[in-house]
């Protein structure tokens, strides 16, 4: 078992399914001579060539709706969107088009693709080049939306993806491209729609995704080592379709719960996780479930005030104290 | 013909002497008639006749099905644009795909699909080619290469692209033909796929239908450049206007343009200029039309216009004629009857095409409640 980077993990997984099914080919803007924005698809477009390396003109909508369309003659394209900002002006072809063919036609053509994207704050991009947007596509039936937060997870995820047969937004994270992990050689794709309990504990449950799965995994060692509390983590990975039945089973062990996520409070992913536990495991629960989100503000550029802006393993241990607090259950 | 992306000439005989009514005047029409069939067997012609007619006959049943609540939802007709929509059919392959926007009866019926399906989808019963899923504005049929009716302006035309991706991908001879009005040619995603059609040289046809109308708005107040196909020019792309009263004109065009597209994969665009006999949809009575507008749509009807053309030139009489319209009548009938004789779906299938790869953890299955 290797120990690489989120990066290598993408890497390698495109590599391999384009070297096993010749209908797999990349198209977005800057992935060939480039290599990428973040260099996910560096040494592709010497390896497989401009037919299967697609580089495209900044125009989103025109790209994305020629993936779509060439998914449902079965070809499976996977775009890469450089960021989820971008994808906004595709917004008619992910929303409208990709999400609704199957459905639309009654189940007569499906659109197999993957829309490879990065999103999130911390980069000093300003306001418009950090968002977390995610909620906007898993709000849509007929999308799939998927966000590891680990490099065995970003494989077994990929693999999946370009297997489904519906349209993927696979969400990314710039913090993440960096960061470590043991990748099986022979990873299996997972499961779509299934999250994992990464981390088991009977005090609290920590519900995050993408980047705050991984601050909420480091904030529950922590609390393990220097208070002696017992933290599962629930670490959704797929947003669309939501495993209610895992995080619902977490809260009724530990009966109760603290949400962490990178995008805005009001409305968002956090609120669903909410009302999801409220619906099924209410008479379990000892606290209110809190959510620890980004400020509801477009995300400044200055230094200190994205950093305030946005959720951090201090403001995740603060809200863990506080609600075991408020059960009675800190020792 | 990547040489004469400027070459954009008009339609033979100029649209605009014929959308002034001239082809009522018996003496042109020969004049014409003689001019136009040249190349074309009188079957072709009476089969074209026989088309328009079918699809007019079942524009007239679907208005009236409108009007009895049996049809929900939009519902926008081909009406006066039969001759176009036929010229444009006969120009493809049942292989080749098409792409339209939600104005697309007409094409369902001359691409090879039973009326009786596509009354079925109106009337949103499983028989239809949606299954009823779709209705009036989403049409699919594999087996005809319908590869969808799309209702959001423009929300085709990236799509036709990537499908002639595809088949470029597979090194495939089918051509892709994108329609779609004119008021379509002013939004991002026109301009964006016809550059990439054409920096990739995909073997797509795209046709505007130009009405002069989007809705309610005139195209010289939508479109700093009026005449369409010259937007072609910008993408070094043969572009070329005809008039979409002709049928045989029309198809002549298309016929070329495909046959390009599929020798070379190179695109172009075709503009067909014709009217809409009644409003934007069934619902609209048009209010914001001039009354000679209105008549020189009715003065250019293209199933009247050709009919007295072929009675003229010979290639049918009046008992055949007469003969093809009471068929048609049939046949519409037919396809509203079969439409009214069908299911509706079962309320049990609510959740069976969201997705092609089912999931475990769908949100049919909420912890709360053991059906959704």
């Amino acid at each position: 078992m290797a120990v690489i980077t989120y990066r290598q993990a993408l890497h390698d997984t495109l590599r391999e399914e384009m070297l096993a099914d010749e209908d797999v080919f990349l198209i977005g803007e800057e992935i060939g001579v480039f290599e990428g924005s973040y260099k996910i698809t560096a040494g592709l477009l010497d390896e497989f060539g401009e037919k299967r390396v697609r580089d495209t003109p900044i125009a989103e909508e025109g790209f994305i709706g020629a993936a779509v369309g060439a998914a449902m003659q079965g070809l499976r394209p996977v775009a890469e969107l450089m960021t989820i900002n971008f994808s906004l002006i595709a917004l008619d072809q992910i929303v409208n088009h990709a999400a609704k063919i199957y459905g639309m036609f009654g189940g007569q053509c499906s659109v197999p693709m993957v829309m490879r994207t990065p999103g999130g704050g911390g980069q000093q991009l300003g306001a418009t080049h950090s968002q977390n947007i995610e909620l906007y596509y898993a709000f849509v039936p007929g999308l799939k939306v998927v966000a590891p937060s680990t490099p065995a997870d970003a494989k077994a995820l990929l693999r999946a993806s370009i297997a489904d047969n519906d349209p993927v937004l696979f969400l990314e994270n710039l913090a993440l491209y960096n960061t470590k992990g043991e990748v099986p050689d022979t990873a299996e794709p997972a499961e779509i729609g299934k999250a994992a309990v990464t981390r088991p504990g009977s005090d609290i449950t920590i519900i995050g995704y993408s980047r705050m799965a991984t601050v909420a995994h480091q904030v529950a060692e922590k609390l393990q080592e220097e208070e002696g509390i017992s933290a599962e983590v629930v670490d959704l990975r797929s947003l669309r379709p939501l495993d209610r039945e895992t995080l619902v089973e977490s809260v009724r062990r530990t009966n109760c719960a603290v949400i962490a996520e990178d995008d805005w409070l009001t409305y968002g992913i956090g609120a669903e996780i909410a009302a999801s536990i409220s619906d099924g495991a209410f008479d379990s629960l000892d606290a209110p479930v809190r959510r620890v989100a980004a400020a509801e503000v477009p995300l400044p550029y200055a230094k200190p005030l994205e950093r305030a802006a946005l959720p951090s393993a201090e403001s995740l241990t603060t809200a863990v104290h506080e609600t075991l607090d408020a059960v009675g259950r800190r020792r | 013909m990547a040489e004469t992306a400027t070459r954009n000439k008009p339609a033979s005989g100029g649209t605009k002497s014929r959308r002034n009514g001239t082809r009522t005047s018996g003496k042109r029409v020969q004049h014409d008639a003689q001019n136009v069939f040249s190349d074309e067997s009188p079957e072709t012609l009476r089969d074209y006749f026989r088309q328009m007619t079918l699809i007019r006959r079942f524009e007239e049943r679907a208005a009236q099905g409108y009007t009895q609540a049996k049809i929900g939802g939009y519902c926008h007709l081909n009406l006066g644009e039969e001759a176009t929509v036929v010229g444009l059919m006969s120009a493809l392959r049942r292989n080749d795909y098409l792409f339209t926007n939600y104005r697309e009866h007409g094409y369902a019926i001359a691409k090879g699909i039973e009326p009786g399906r596509v009354m079925a989808e109106l009337y949103g019963r499983t028989t239809g080619t949606s299954k009823g899923w779709g209705g009036s504005m989403h049409m699919f049929d594999v087996e005809s290469g319908l590869l969808g009716g799309y209702g959001i302006v423009g929300g085709q035309v990236p799509l036709a692209t990537g499908a002639a991706l595809a088949i470029d991908y597979r090194g495939g001879d089918q051509v892709v033909m994108c329609q779609m009005g004119d008021g379509t040619t002013n939004i991002g995603a026109f301009h964006e796929s016809l550059n990439i059609a054409a920096l990739w040289n995909l073997p797509v046809v795209f046709v505007v239908v130009n009405n002069y109308l989007g809705m309610g708005t005139t195209v010289d107040k939508s479109s700093a450049e009026s005449e369409l196909y010259k937007r072609a020019v910008g993408y070094r792309m043969h572009g070329e206007r005809v008039d979409g009263n002709d049928v045989v004109a029309v198809n002549e065009a298309a016929c070329r343009l495909v046959e390009h597209a599929r020798e070379t994969g190179e695109p172009a665009m075709l503009e067909t200029v014709s009217h809409r006999l009644k409003g934007h949809s069934v619902v609209d009575p048009g209010k914001y039309r001039s009354q000679e507008s209105v008549e020189a749509a009715r003065a250019a009807d293209p199933v009247v216009a050709f009919r007295a053309q072929l009675i003229d030139s010979g290639v049918l009489d009046e008992d055949g004629a007469a003969e093809i319209e009471r068929q048609a009548q049939a046949d519409a009938d037919a396809a509203v009857a079969f439409a009214d004789d069908s299911p509706h779906p079962d309320v049990s299938t609510l959740f069976d095409y969201t997705y092609a790869t089912p999931v475990a953890n769908d949100s049919r299955r909420l912890p709360a409640d053991p059906v959704f």
